[in-house]
Protein backbone atom coordinates (compact mmCIF):
# COMPACT_ATOMS: atom_id res chain seq x y z
CA UNK A 1 0.00 0.00 0.00
CA UNK A 2 1.08 3.70 -0.38
CA UNK A 3 2.13 6.27 2.56
CA UNK A 4 -1.36 8.25 1.82
CA UNK A 5 -3.86 5.79 3.49
CA UNK A 6 -1.95 5.81 6.43
CA UNK A 7 -1.07 9.25 6.67
CA UNK A 8 -5.14 9.79 6.78
CA UNK A 9 -5.76 7.68 9.14
CA UNK A 10 -3.02 8.91 11.39
CA UNK A 11 -4.39 12.91 10.42
CA UNK A 12 -7.59 11.45 11.87
CA UNK A 13 -6.24 10.52 14.66
CA UNK A 14 -4.07 12.94 15.65
CA UNK A 15 -5.88 16.46 14.10
CA UNK A 16 -3.40 18.37 16.78
CA UNK A 17 -0.20 16.78 14.93
CA UNK A 18 2.55 19.39 14.46
CA UNK A 19 4.73 16.64 12.67
CA UNK A 20 3.61 14.00 11.17
CA UNK A 21 5.30 11.53 8.64
CA UNK A 22 5.07 8.05 6.98
CA UNK A 23 8.20 6.88 5.13
CA UNK A 24 7.68 3.63 3.15
CA UNK A 25 11.13 2.31 4.43
CA UNK A 26 11.80 -0.60 1.57
CA UNK A 27 10.07 0.98 -1.25
CA UNK A 28 8.03 -2.74 -0.68
CA UNK A 29 4.72 -0.68 0.61
CA UNK A 30 4.44 -2.87 3.48
CA UNK A 31 7.31 -1.63 6.13
CA UNK A 32 6.66 1.96 7.32
CA UNK A 33 8.24 4.21 9.25
CA UNK A 34 5.96 6.89 11.22
CA UNK A 35 6.75 9.74 13.15
CA UNK A 36 3.86 11.39 15.10
CA UNK A 37 4.50 14.91 17.36
CA UNK A 38 1.19 15.69 18.87
CA UNK A 39 0.33 18.27 22.10
CA UNK A 40 -2.67 14.85 22.73
CA UNK A 41 0.27 12.60 23.25
CA UNK A 42 1.87 14.71 26.00
CA UNK A 43 1.80 13.45 29.85
CA UNK A 44 1.20 9.97 28.36
CA UNK A 45 4.17 7.38 28.67
CA UNK A 46 5.61 5.85 25.11
CA UNK A 47 3.85 2.78 25.59
CA UNK A 48 0.44 4.77 25.90
CA UNK A 49 1.54 6.93 22.74
CA UNK A 50 2.68 3.91 20.74
CA UNK A 51 -0.40 2.39 21.60
CA UNK A 52 -2.53 5.32 19.79
CA UNK A 53 -0.17 4.90 16.64
CA UNK A 54 -1.59 1.31 16.91
CA UNK A 55 -5.18 1.95 17.51
CA UNK A 56 -5.07 4.50 14.28
CA UNK A 57 -3.71 2.07 12.32
CA UNK A 58 -5.51 -1.06 13.67
CA UNK A 59 -7.29 -1.91 9.88
CA UNK A 60 -4.29 -1.94 7.98
CA UNK A 61 -2.07 -3.83 10.85
CA UNK A 62 -5.04 -6.30 11.09
CA UNK A 63 -5.71 -7.14 7.28
CA UNK A 64 -1.55 -7.76 7.32
CA UNK A 65 -1.03 -4.69 4.95
CA UNK A 66 1.83 -3.53 7.42
CA UNK A 67 4.03 -5.97 7.70
CA UNK A 68 6.49 -3.87 10.32
CA UNK A 69 5.86 -0.70 11.56
CA UNK A 70 8.34 1.75 13.59
CA UNK A 71 7.24 4.40 15.10
CA UNK A 72 8.60 7.49 16.85
CA UNK A 73 5.88 10.00 19.02
CA UNK A 74 6.41 12.73 20.85
CA UNK A 75 4.15 14.69 23.04
CA UNK A 76 5.18 18.05 23.06
CA UNK A 77 4.71 20.55 20.14
CA UNK B 1 -0.63 -25.14 31.76
CA UNK B 2 -1.95 -23.02 28.60
CA UNK B 3 0.24 -20.57 26.53
CA UNK B 4 -2.04 -17.73 28.67
CA UNK B 5 -0.97 -19.34 31.92
CA UNK B 6 2.57 -19.92 30.65
CA UNK B 7 3.62 -16.10 29.38
CA UNK B 8 1.67 -14.48 32.46
CA UNK B 9 3.69 -17.26 34.81
CA UNK B 10 7.12 -15.86 32.72
CA UNK B 11 6.19 -12.55 33.00
CA UNK B 12 5.64 -12.66 36.47
CA UNK B 13 8.25 -14.52 37.48
CA UNK B 14 10.88 -12.92 35.70
CA UNK B 15 13.21 -9.67 36.09
CA UNK B 16 13.22 -8.66 32.32
CA UNK B 17 10.80 -10.72 29.45
CA UNK B 18 11.89 -10.34 25.93
CA UNK B 19 9.65 -12.11 23.83
CA UNK B 20 10.96 -12.45 20.51
CA UNK B 21 11.36 -13.84 17.05
CA UNK B 22 13.87 -16.87 17.52
CA UNK B 23 15.89 -17.28 20.39
CA UNK B 24 19.20 -14.96 21.22
CA UNK B 25 22.09 -17.30 19.73
CA UNK B 26 19.48 -17.19 16.36
CA UNK B 27 17.45 -14.49 15.87
CA UNK B 28 14.68 -14.44 13.38
CA UNK B 29 13.72 -11.04 12.51
CA UNK B 30 15.98 -7.49 12.75
CA UNK B 31 13.78 -5.94 15.30
CA UNK B 32 13.67 -8.32 17.55
CA UNK B 33 17.67 -8.23 17.32
CA UNK B 34 17.06 -4.04 17.83
CA UNK B 35 16.02 -4.94 21.03
CA UNK B 36 17.75 -7.58 22.07
CA UNK B 37 20.98 -5.66 21.32
CA UNK B 38 19.47 -2.52 23.58
CA UNK B 39 18.59 -4.63 26.41
CA UNK B 40 22.39 -6.23 26.42
CA UNK B 41 23.63 -2.93 26.27
CA UNK B 42 21.88 -1.78 29.42
CA UNK B 43 22.99 -5.17 31.34
CA UNK B 44 19.28 -6.33 31.36
CA UNK B 45 19.47 -9.89 33.09
CA UNK B 46 17.45 -11.48 29.47
CA UNK B 47 14.63 -14.07 29.27
CA UNK B 48 13.99 -14.87 25.94
CA UNK B 49 11.06 -16.61 24.68
CA UNK B 50 10.59 -17.43 21.07
CA UNK B 51 6.90 -16.89 19.55
CA UNK B 52 7.71 -18.78 16.43
CA UNK B 53 7.16 -22.45 17.50
CA UNK B 54 3.27 -21.59 17.60
CA UNK B 55 1.13 -18.97 16.21
CA UNK B 56 -0.86 -19.31 19.05
CA UNK B 57 2.01 -18.22 21.14
CA UNK B 58 1.49 -14.61 20.15
CA UNK B 59 -1.90 -14.44 19.82
CA UNK B 60 -1.95 -15.26 23.84
CA UNK B 61 0.63 -12.87 24.30
CA UNK B 62 -1.27 -10.30 22.22
CA UNK B 63 -4.62 -10.68 24.11
CA UNK B 64 -2.30 -10.26 27.36
CA UNK B 65 -0.99 -7.12 26.49
CA UNK B 66 -2.77 -5.46 23.88
CA UNK B 67 0.34 -4.79 21.82
CA UNK B 68 -0.07 -6.39 18.31
CA UNK B 69 3.71 -6.70 17.20
CA UNK B 70 6.67 -8.56 18.14
CA UNK B 71 9.18 -7.98 20.18
CA UNK B 72 7.61 -6.97 23.34
CA UNK B 73 9.29 -6.27 26.63
CA UNK B 74 8.65 -6.46 30.12
CA UNK B 75 10.43 -5.45 33.25
CA UNK B 76 9.27 -6.69 36.36
CA UNK B 77 5.68 -7.50 34.84
CA UNK B 78 4.99 -4.40 33.27
CA UNK B 79 5.34 -3.77 29.33
CA UNK B 80 7.98 -1.42 28.50
CA UNK B 81 7.22 -2.17 24.87
CA UNK B 82 8.59 -3.15 21.46
CA UNK B 83 12.22 -2.26 19.83
CA UNK B 84 11.60 1.35 18.60
CA UNK B 85 10.22 2.42 23.00
CA UNK B 86 13.52 0.11 24.22
CA UNK B 87 15.83 1.66 21.70
CA UNK B 88 14.89 5.10 22.56
CA UNK B 89 14.93 4.40 26.09
CA UNK B 90 18.11 2.62 26.20
CA UNK B 91 19.90 5.82 24.01
CA UNK B 92 18.43 8.21 26.21
CA UNK B 93 19.79 5.87 29.67
CA UNK B 94 16.18 5.76 31.00
CA UNK B 95 16.01 1.97 30.56
CA UNK B 96 19.32 1.91 32.79
CA UNK B 97 17.67 3.58 35.23
CA UNK B 98 14.37 1.96 35.03
CA UNK B 99 16.05 -1.57 35.50
CA UNK B 100 17.92 -0.27 38.21
CA UNK B 101 15.09 1.34 40.07
CA UNK B 102 13.02 -2.30 39.23
CA UNK B 103 15.91 -4.57 39.53
CA UNK B 104 18.40 -2.71 42.28
CA UNK B 105 21.90 -1.07 41.69
CA UNK B 106 23.75 -4.53 41.13
CA UNK B 107 21.13 -5.55 38.43
CA UNK B 108 23.83 -5.82 35.80
CA UNK B 109 25.98 -8.11 37.90
CA UNK B 110 24.58 -11.22 37.05
CA UNK B 111 24.83 -10.83 33.27
CA UNK B 112 22.01 -13.31 32.76
CA UNK B 113 20.31 -14.70 29.71
CA UNK B 114 18.11 -17.51 29.87
CA UNK B 115 16.44 -18.82 27.05
CA UNK B 116 12.52 -20.37 28.17
CA UNK B 117 10.47 -22.80 25.42
CA UNK B 118 6.79 -22.87 25.92
CA UNK B 119 5.04 -25.83 25.02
Amino acid sequence: MSTQPLRELLERAFPDATELDVVDRTGGGDHFQVVVTAPSLSGLSLVEQHRRVYEALSAPLGDGSIHELRIKTKGAS
Amino acid sequence: MSYTDQIKDVIESSDVVLFMKGTPSFVMCGNSDRALQALRRAGAPVTAIDILPDPQIRQALSAISGWPTIPQVFVKGELVGGADIVEELEQSGELAATLRDKLGDEYAAARDETTVALA
